[in-house]
């Protein structure tokens, strides 16, 4: 047990910028992961989803060569990005997300599990979310729900306004990106199906 | 306490435990009904005792009322085990006092404060909504100090009287339970880390330390109530504690699936996992063949035989060995393996699971051990069923369950609609939702659970009254 905790704890510790920028795959990437555009697709060898960070390369692995804008910028640097997922984190918790939502699949079962929310076909440009919230990019979209959650009932099981300020929301859809890189060995399985996200089609 | 048979402070105390553990199982229930008819009736309260506050609050309530009746055991059981009286009695009394005060300020403010800005003084303050643990950061430290004066009560007794067996297990189990908590208390933003670390807490606490509580309350059960050999139970404890440690602690890897941590955990927590429900049912059934024998060797010889001595806390350690059995070990199993568990992680069939495995293995007990304090104070040598007990326990079983059954049939609908369907999106998520099998599987599971609430009032009209019932032998 000791000793598998001592593996298991420098595999799911946290990568850096620099790890991102020459390529190293971590379980859990940096706050960075944030400037790169994420899919999720089938690994051959491992026979499950993976996520994949900056685009695939020849072997389908992350290339970390696409940059994806959030809140119009790609250039975060660790120290923000790193600020932006710790308040994202906190206000996770202080907000008690996890009484409702799953996280990483664990959590309650009344609301949407989240560990992919990032990836949700919904929040995507064709999804419904974004035109209803009248926005033009996913992040925009996300954190103008998590704001004014009463404003954009999406089913008769809403979501209760928690107070969330414009930089909370911030930092809360930061955390879900990034929680959406991480590698969770294919859960869930098959996400997105219906839209195709399968091999990133 | 003017008809108390109790001669020892300790057992006084432990009445004290037990009523307001009592108290909080009812807290439990109704905020658990109140989730439930959000099930089926989402502006239910809304905004005002939301889904997360009454969830939060109902998980909460769970896991401290069984503290306060494991407490509660192990001050009724010190002075029968070690021959003398606690220790530190004066400690456990302002320990008692100071741990059910920091209780009640901790669940009104989750009730009228709810949710905080992002910033640490609602983590130090409000909650740290992490799931079963969110008790906010000063009574984390308080529960470790009250934890800690526990242990040192256990251990002053223990080393002073004579130390049995089970004491001895209980030592040793206490101590974990005390140490593991802390593995809940400090802050990361990898929510990776953060749950490696919680589900110590969250599995160690109960499938490792309570299990193996669990064990030691049988065991004082089964000697005190059917007069069972010592050598016999103590010989099955040992061997359920060796097999517990040996199941329970790497069967924590069927938590490490997909958390982001490394795939070995798949065949470690499998296999593990499925070994876990063996220990305690084969105590169980293996003490009572022994009984069985035994009082049939004495009948031979014409000796006496023994006769259970209190009919009702009988039948919750009976309910116990096959709740444990049914509802950890089978609907755990159930969806313990990785490639099933991939789609139903984290859908009503966890709860399902959940609801059984914490009734049939936890409360099944605690409650016997609510008995046999009636029985303890009210100075009765055999107790007997009174029409309330046959109320209580047919309502409250049937009821879990019922809610069990129902939530494993919401969770077909829920994880084959969801998840093999849709692939866990949002989309996909209210696809499932509003299948036929899931909201009926919900609107029964309200049944179910306003059953279990009425048991639960019967429950405690019992335990007040059937002290004084006429047909026990005193």
């Amino acid at each position: 047990m000791l000793w598998l905790t001592f593996d298991t704890i420098p595999q799911i510790t946290m990568g850096s910028d620099a790890d991102l920028e020459n390529g190293v795959t971590k379980r859990v990437p940096g706050p960075t992961v944030i400037n790169y555009k994420i899919t999720y697709e089938m690994d051959k060898k491992r026979h499950h989803e993976v996520p994949v960070i900056g685009g695939a390369n020849a072997e389908g692995r992350s290339s970390f060569q696409e940059k994806e804008k959030f809140f119009g910028r790609d250039d975060w640097s660790e120290e923000e990005a790193g600020e932006l997922l710790h308040l994202g984190k906190l206000a996770s918790q202080t907000k008690n997300c996890m009484n409702c939502h799953t996280l990483l699949g664990n959590g309650a079962y009344y609301a949407p599990d989240l560990t992919k929310a990032w990836l949700d076909p919904a929040w995507g440009p064709n999804g419904p979310m974004q035109a209803m919230t009248g926005k033009n990019t996913k992040e925009e979209a996300m954190a103008e729900f998590l704001q004014f959650p009463s404003q954009y009932p999406t089913h008769a099981r809403m979501m209760p306004n928690l107070g969330i300020t414009a930089e909370e929301a911030k930092g809360l859809v930061a955390f879900l990106k990034h929680m959406s890189s991480i590698d969770t060995n294919g859960f869930p399985r098959n996400f997105g199906k219906i839209e195709g996200a399968v091999n990133g089609k | 306490m003017a008809n108390s048979y109790l001669k020892y402070e300790s057992k006084k105390l432990a009445t004290w435990y037990f009523t307001f553990a009592a108290i909080i199982f009812g807290a439990q229930l109704l905020f658990g009904l109140v989730a439930a008819i959000q099930y089926v009736m989402p502006s239910f309260m809304f905004e005002v005792v939301d889904f997360s506050v009454a969830r939060m609050i109902h998980i909460n309530a769970l896991v401290v009322w069984m503290v306060f009746a494991m407490f509660g055991s192990v001050y009724w059981l010190l002075p029968d085990e070690t021959g003398i009286e606690t220790v530190g009695i004066g400690l456990g009394k302002f320990l008692f006092w100071a741990f059910a005060a920091a209780i009640v300020v901790v669940v009104l403010v989750y009730l009228f404060i709810q949710v905080g800005p992002a910033d640490e003084t609602s983590i130090w303050f409000i909650h740290e909504g992490r799931e079963y643990i969110e008790a906010p950061r000063w009574a984390d430290f308080a529960i470790v100090v009250v934890a800690l004066g526990f242990v040192a009560n256990l251990y002053m007794t223990g080393m002073k009287g004579n130390r049995s067996g089970i004491v001895t297990v209980l030592m040793a189990d206490m101590i974990a339970f005390a140490g593991l908590y802390l593995a809940g208390m400090f802050w990361t933003d990898n929510i990776s880390i953060d749950q490696f670390w919680w589900w110590w807490v969250i599995h160690l606490w109960v499938e490792a330390t309570w299990e193996v509580f669990v064990g030691s309350i049988a065991a004082y059960g089964l000697i005190t109530m059917i007069g069972a050999h010592r050598k016999v139970v103590e010989m099955w404890l040992w061997i359920e504690v060796s097999m517990l440690f040996g199941s329970g602690i790497l069967g924590l890897g069927h938590h490490y699936f997909w958390i982001g941590t490394p795939e070995y955990w798949w065949e470690i927590g499998a296999l593990f996992s499925a070994l876990e429900p063996l220990p305690l049912v084969a105590m169980f059934i293996h003490v009572l063949y022994d009984w069985g024998k035994m009082q049939g060797q004495e009948d031979a010889k014409g000796l006496e035989q023994s006769v259970i001595t209190n009919k009702p806390a009988f039948t919750w350690f009976v309910l116990n060995a096959f709740g444990n059995f049914l509802g950890a070990g089978i609907w755990g199993f159930f969806h313990t393996l990785p490639q099933v568990n991939l789609y139903t992680h984290g859908t009503q069939f966890t709860s399902a699971h959940g609801h059984l495995a914490f009734f049939g293995a936890y409360a099944t007990i605690l409650i016997g051990m609510m008995y046999m304090a009636v029985q303890g104070k009210n100075g009765i040598k055999v107790m007997n069923n009174t029409k309330s007990t046959i109320w209580a326990t047919s309502m409250i079983v049937g009821g879990v369950l019922g809610m069990t059954m129902a939530l494993t049939v919401a969770g077909y609908a829920d994880f084959i609609v969801s998840r093999a369907q849709w692939g866990a999106t949002w989309e996909g998520y209210f696809a499932g939702q509003s299948t036929i099998w899931l909201i009926q599987g919900m609107n029964w599971r309200v049944i179910m659970g306003v059953i279990t609430f009425i048991g639960f009032f019967f429950l405690v009209k019992d335990l007040l009254s059937i002290g004084k019932a006429a047909h026990h032998v005193r």
